[in-house]
């Protein structure tokens, strides 16, 4: 047991902090989305220029190649450095690794290069109006036609659908076969008249993601991805990438939210309230937790090849704590935590999202009791 | 970065769970508890196996190892829930080992570690194996203290696997290092992290198996949710406790933190997890006949050593407030 990092990861690290001090995001753009997307497009194109957009891709596709702990090393700085995330975060996470694995030399030729750089950015077409948690009951058609396919349907939650050259397209071209069978996996261009995006207001009055309506648009036969039928099972490789590095990234980002808000409450004089101590120490333990599991899981990946009973508990812990954390926000600072447009109300209701987004918390619970306690399907 | 038990603690921890299996079934746990007495002849056993000096140093008749294979040793006892005094004796002299003078370690580690004396482990209101104990290690607000033959009264707690006493809160002591309550409680962390897991273990059992409705239990969400959410306190449990070992023996500067930490989770999960699987047991879980009872037992009173979730809350918020006020070096 060495809770350490080695020395190549601290080399890594310390390269990786004294390239994030020299390169400064600048100031962020607030208020106006198109300029805040613009922001975090450029800044990738500035990681991508010194080899830092992926590291955990291979070196021949322009990544370092990098370890699953260098990996989380970097979006744990990426993080602390208040650098954004990268723009392409869909492409660089999900798009890219899925092409990789199932990929002709042709379609990985052509498309992981602008992945990296931000030039062509993707965006992942799963989620239905009725196929939610129940993925694979998803009803966009595709059809054949000469030598490619035509599509009709509807997709939701498409985050960054309104940037996107590109769409991670999950649809059914068998409606005879059982319904795991039937779905093919297409690589679909979102530069058509057939598609249309449509943004939707959350919350907290931002359009971070989309409605998209799809009607008989067309997918070459050379943008099917890993063979027509195959989809589920691709479509699980680009799911279970979801969750890998940007864990570590959002565990650090609630450790900094929390540090903040253990500062304001230093400055009010809070903490010597022994119940506003309990409460504050409890979001502690919750984000050491986090981090230490999520570092659990990591050692379990490197030595055995599969996480642990760990591993998929993660998700569920961030999203519970990081609005529990919020709210906690809302209970200590009052009425200034609560102003419209002021950063802790925007975060109170963004993270109402986290234990939905990526999986619901009450998904994840028949996951975990499935997979890793071996129950038999939830009913 | 390597966050999980070596190939040679993997297999003390293996061994443990083998050997345990074998000699300290259900059947045996209830059979001392029922008679108020430890199990001698597995105390014996353990003693000849070393287990006793498993932090002890050579010199003086240990085995040599650290927090960590010590934490292992005591995940496997407490995942059986054995009726021994390997918890006072191991722990006792671990803490006189990191944290007693020259003088104390020769004058106690070589019985301790060899089972000719006996040590008792806790605070002045409640001491694990007080009652007739050679030695004590006290821990208190401000410290730890060794008390030499105490005069401790006994004391039965709802933990029948256990013996317990009470000593006067003024008995005089010397001095142990200031750490020496951070290791203790590190190590009964690492107690309630096999306490969860058995809960958890024997609850899957039955749920898989009851039936109603045509169906097993386990199969409605109430039951599963309530399952997973038993995992997510014990492995939060484990992360600490693991955390905690790993500092008292490779970074001590971090343990105080780390052992908070740990203590906290595990007084969570100490009560959560068995409390939980008296629940999903329904019925049968409330009598006496269903062994899951004993853990949670164990889980109350190691809670109560523990020092109750709470002020390791606060502890740790105050820690986190004190870090942001120095500026990262």
């Amino acid at each position: 047991m060495d809770l350490t990092f080695s020395e190549p990861e601290l080399a890594f690290r310390d390269e990786l902090r004294a390239w994030f001090a020299e390169h400064e995001p600048g100031q962020e753009p607030h208020g106006d989305e198109d300029a805040h997307y613009a922001w975090r497009r450029d800044y990738q194109r500035e990681l991508a220029t010194d080899g830092w957009a992926a590291v955990h891709w291979p070196v021949e596709y322009g990544g370092r190649g990098a370890t699953l702990t260098q990996s989380a090393i970097f979006f744990e700085e990426l993080g602390r450095s208040g650098a954004p995330m990268m723009a392409n975060v869909l492409g660089v996470l999900l798009a890219g690794p899925t092409i990789m694995a199932y990929g002709t030399p042709e379609q990985k030729d052509r498309y992981l290069a602008p992945i990296l750089t931000g030039e062509e950015i993707w965006c992942q077409g799963f989620s239905e109006p009725d196929a939610g948690s129940d993925l694979a009951s998803l009803k966009t058609r595709a059809v054949k036609d000469g030598d490619g396919w035509v599509v009709t349907g509807q997709k939701v939650w498409t985050s960054g659908a309104q940037y996107s050259k590109w769409c991670m397209l999950v649809a059914r071209t068998d409606p005879e076969a059982p319904k795991h069978k039937g779905l093919t996996y297409f690589l679909m261009d979102m530069d058509q008249e057939a598609v249309q995006v449509r943004p939707l207001r959350q919350i907290t009055g931002e359009s971070e993601f989309n409605e998209l309506f799809i009607d008989g648009a067309r997918i070459p036969d050379e943008n099917v991805l890993g063979g027509v039928g195959n989809g589920w099972r691709v479509a699980l490789t680009t799911l279970m990438n979801e969750r890998a590095g940007l864990a570590f990234f959002l565990q650090v980002r609630m450790r900094q939210l929390l540090d903040r808000l253990i500062g304001e409450a230093m400055a009010r004089g809070l903490l010597d309230d022994p119940v506003i101590a309990e409460r504050l120490g409890q979001m502690h333990l919750k984000a050491e937790v986090l981090r230490l599991t999520a570092y659990r899981g990591l050692t379990a990946i490197e030595k055995y090849g599969e996480p642990g009973p760990e591993g998929s508990l993660t998700k569920w812990m961030w999203s519970e704590t990081n609005q529990q954390l919020t709210q906690l926000a809302a209970d200590l600072l009052g009425p200034v935590a609560l102003q419209a447009g002021a950063r802790w109300s925007y975060e109170l209701l963004r993270a109402r999202g986290n234990s939905i987004e990526g999986g619901t918390t009450e998904v994840l619970k028949n996951i975990v009791a499935e997979r890793v306690l071996g129950l038999p399907k939830a009913r | 970065m390597d966050f999980d038990l070596t190939e040679d603690q993997r297999e003390i921890k293996d061994v443990a769970r083998e050997l345990l299996t074998a000699r300290s079934p259900w059947a045996k746990v209830r059979q001392a508890a029922e008679a108020g007495e430890y199990d001698a002849a597995l105390w014996r056993e353990l003693v000849e196996l070393g287990w006793a000096g498993i932090a002890v140093a050579e010199r003086y008749g240990g085995q040599g190892l650290g927090a960590v294979e010590l934490g292992v040793l005591l995940e496997e006892l407490g995942y059986a829930c054995a009726a021994t005094p390997f918890f006072s004796t191991a722990v006792a002299a671990a803490a006189i080992q990191a944290g007693g003078s020259d003088e104390q370690r020769a004058r106690w580690l070589p019985g301790l570690a060899g089972g000719e004396l006996s040590a008792g482990v806790g605070t002045a209101e409640l001491v694990i194996d007080g009652h007739g104990a050679d030695v004590l290690v006290l821990l208190d607000d401000e410290g730890a203290r060794l008390v030499a033959s105490p005069d401790a009264e006994s004391l039965v707690a709802i933990d029948p696997t256990r013996r317990f006493a009470t000593v006067s809160a003024d008995a005089d002591g010397e001095a142990l290092a200031a750490d020496v309550g951070d290791r203790v409680r590190a190590a009964l962390a690492a107690e309630v992290v096999g306490v969860c897991q058995r809960a958890l273990e024997m609850t899957l059992e039955y749920v898989k198996d009851r039936k109603q409705f045509g169906v097993p239990v386990g199969s409605f969400q109430a039951v599963s949710h309530r399952c997973a959410q038993m995992l997510l306190y014990t492995e939060s449990a484990r992360s600490t406790a693991y955390y905690a070992a790993w500092a008292a023996d490779a970074e001590p500067q971090r343990l105080g933190e780390a052992a908070a930490l740990a203590a906290a989770a595990a007084a969570t999960g100490a009560r959560e997890v068995p409390a939980s699987a008296i629940q999903a047991h329904g019925g049968i879980g409330f009598t006496w006949e269903a062994d899951v009872h004993w853990l949670y037992k164990r889980g109350e009173v190691d809670r109560v050593l523990l020092g109750g979730p709470e002020r390791h809350h606060a502890a740790l918020a105050r820690a986190a407030g004190q870090r942001l006020a120095v500026p990262a070096g």
